[in-house]
């Protein structure tokens, strides 16, 4: 008798927690579904249930150039930020962790604050020394707010992986006969190769989606995010559910990327893990 | 482990006559006030077999860093034949390591982690091909040439780790360690492989642990580290024979250490008394178990010291067997014997004068 309360008790239990789960998962994704199933819905964004399935909102969208500039001006930001960010990034969390210099603990606070830092405030300092030095805002300008806002980004993944790296193997090249500049580019590099790729892709999306440095920044030439936003001001369209519905295609890709490069050298089993093997199809 | 100590005595016998090849001179290390090696002064013959032998925190895998030009030393110089080394960056020195966890590169193949050391130097690829072949074959990995460093075994491992190293004929190379993470077997098995492969090759080695049984089997000289100085240096034998210190007796097989007093050519340790030419005073005397025996129906050796005591534990350890007896003043010895099995109770030891070894006390340091 009372193994059968317990179990009742179990019972109920266990279906809130379904029914949580459930909650918490609509709550995240359900947006994303409906704005993937109102990308091909033939009425527009109204009605509900979605009816008359098109691609009639994909058609517009190939055809409308601004949102096609919009797409290319956001992939020549990122793609630029990437570069700077890796740049100073890489070299900057090689000195955090081999380095022994006056100011390092600072150093180290100042390079991670622009994480920290809301982007409104990083947007508007810009947005001011730009017009001290009396510079055009122009894509430029946004390459180069992304790229020094984001070389916290590179320098604290590339910095995580320089910490799991076996000093022992940099000891060995050198022991091996070559010489400080060799070991980097033959040893260090080749095993921060995963660090770097993910801070890459990471400044590469987060790049593509700022708004707010973006918005303050912003010359002539909109980047996607502000296209869309502009759009938006005007009313939700169709097109946009295209737009956004490619976007995450692309995400999904990267993701995809990214963990089995990770998993080819790691042979991790994680989270990362089993969302490829539910994307890719095949059981983990 | 007769022959490897026979094959240590034939070199110690000739080892005045072959020329030094690396000479540490007075060499200290400190890293901030933690003093880790004090004035070790120390010479590696040409094709010698030298072990640092030390327990853990002993300073001697910082001495081998010195050598290898990892760590800087704060005092001292190291020198190779008529070069000094020490100001020498690691990759300019002719000196190759085995490190401790072989340190293999992750990213490459079997293959291609031995001819780094040669690519590096830009040698033609016809030669780097070769050597790097001829090197696996001698460590007989040959098959797992194209294999990465993750998909083989431990001894898999160490092993590509020793061609890596030799495939670049160093003068010296340097052992850190490297059977530590292997299991029991493997391990003795490795000792011989080593051995026979420093003697093949012909380079001097310098190979540290902290396993004594391991510096005895393998090594033409052992130099033992205690605290960041040196205790001994010397031949297996002739450190186990002849230890200079209670530490090396007692680190190096086991021994009863005997605190007695000489006074006027006798010396007594308790009811136990012998005639040596000392000085007056306190001293203390290092007995090994084997030199002690049993006193049986022909009666004791003119001129031996005698004791009498009574049984208190046996180890039997198969060919021998260890007995602790306990003497009329509470001294207890330690007797390796033949296993006899025999049931004894009161016995009565007697011992050589001269196998009782005269040791300086090893103070406690800090």
């Amino acid at each position: 008798m009372e193994l059968l309360v317990s179990d009742a008790q179990f019972d109920s239990g266990s279906r809130w927690l379904l029914f949580h789960a459930v909650a918490v998962f609509a709550f995240l994704y359900l947006p994303i579904a409906v704005l993937i199933l109102y990308s091909f819905n033939g009425e527009g964004v109204g009605g509900f249930p979605p009816h008359h399935l098109t691609l009639d909102w994909y058609r517009l969208l190939f055809a409308d150039a601004p949102i096609w500039d919009s797409v290319l001006n956001s992939l020549q930001v990122a793609f630029a930020a990437m570069v700077i960010s890796l740049t100073f990034g890489v070299p900057a969390a090689l000195a955090l962790e081999r380095a022994q210099f006056p100011g390092k603990a600072l150093f180290r606070r100042l390079v991670l604050l622009p994480l920290i830092l809301p982007g409104i405030i990083t947007g508007l300092s810009l947005l001011m020394l730009f017009n001290v030095t009396g510079t055009e805002l122009s894509l430029m300008t946004i390459i180069l707010g992304h790229g020094t806002a984001l070389i916290s980004v590179a320098t604290t993944e590339v910095f995580a992986g320089l910490q799991k790296l076996d000093r022992a193997q940099e000891e060995a090249s050198l022991d091996l006969g070559a010489n400080y500049w060799q070991t980097f580019w033959r040893i260090t590099v080749p095993n921060l190769k995963l660090p770097i790729i993910g801070a890459a892709l990471l400044i590469f999306t987060l790049s593509m989606d700022e708004i707010a440095v973006s918005f303050f920044l912003i010359g002539r030439d909109n980047t996607l995010p502000l296209e869309i936003w502009g759009r938006l001001r005007r009313g939700i369209t169709p097109e946009i559910n295209a737009v956004s519905t490619i976007i995450f295609l692309f995400s999904l890709i990267a993701i995809v990327f990214w963990y089995r490069l990770r998993m080819r050298s790691e042979r991790t089993t994680d989270a990362g893990a089993e969302i490829v093997a539910v994307v890719e199809g095949d059981p983990a | 482990m007769t022959t490897t100590s026979e094959i240590s005595m034939s070199l110690a016998g000739d080892g005045l006559s072959r020329a030094t090849l690396l000479s540490i001179r007075n060499v200290a290390k400190r890293f901030g006030k933690n003093v880790v090696l004090r004035d070790i002064s120390l010479e590696v013959a040409e094709g010698e077999f030298l072990t640092i032998l030390g327990e853990s925190g002993s300073g001697k895998t910082t001495l081998l860093r010195i050598i290898a030009g990892f760590e800087t030393a704060s005092a001292g110089e190291v020198w190779m034949g008529e070069e000094r080394l020490d100001r020498e960056p690691p990759y300019r020195r002719r000196v190759n390591t085995v490190f401790q966890h072989y340190a293999l590169f992750p990213h490459l193949t079997v293959e291609q982690n031995v001819a780094y050391g040669l690519r590096v130097a830009k040698r033609p690829e016809a030669e780097v091909i070769s050597r790097v072949s001829e090197a696996l074959e001698k460590v007989k990995m040959s098959a797992h040439a194209k294999s990465k460093p993750s998909k083989i075994s431990g001894g898999q491992q160490q092993r590509v780790a020793l061609a890596r190293a030799l495939v670049n004929r160093p003068r010296l190379l340097l052992l850190d360690e490297p059977l530590s993470a292997l299991d029991a077997n493997l391990r003795r098995q490795m000792q011989v492989e080593l051995k026979s492969l420093q003697r093949e090759v012909g380079i001097s080695f310098i190979f540290v642990t902290h396993d004594q049984e391991e510096a005895m089997v393998m090594s033409d000289r052992i130099a033992l580290l205690r605290s960041g100085e040196l205790e001994q240096v010397a031949t297996p034998r002739e450190i186990y024979g002849r230890p200079a210190t209670a530490y090396a007796a007692q680190f190096i097989g086991h021994t009863n250490l005997l605190k007695a007093e000489v006074r006027a050519g006798v010396v007594r340790c308790g009811t136990l008394t012998w005639s040596a030419a000392l000085p007056d005073g306190p001293a203390l005397f290092s007995l090994r178990p084997e030199n002690l025996r049993l006193v049986d129906g022909s009666g004791p050796t003119a001129g031996n010291a005698l004791v009498r005591g009574k049984v208190r534990h046996r180890a039997f350890h198969g060919a021998t067997e260890l007995i602790r007896v306990e003497c009329a003043d509470g001294l207890v010895l330690v007797v390796r014997t033949p296993g006899s099995g025999g049931l004894l109770d009161d016995v009565e030891l007697e011992f050589s004068p001269a196998d009782a070894i005269l040791v300086r006390e090893s103070p406690e340091r800090i």
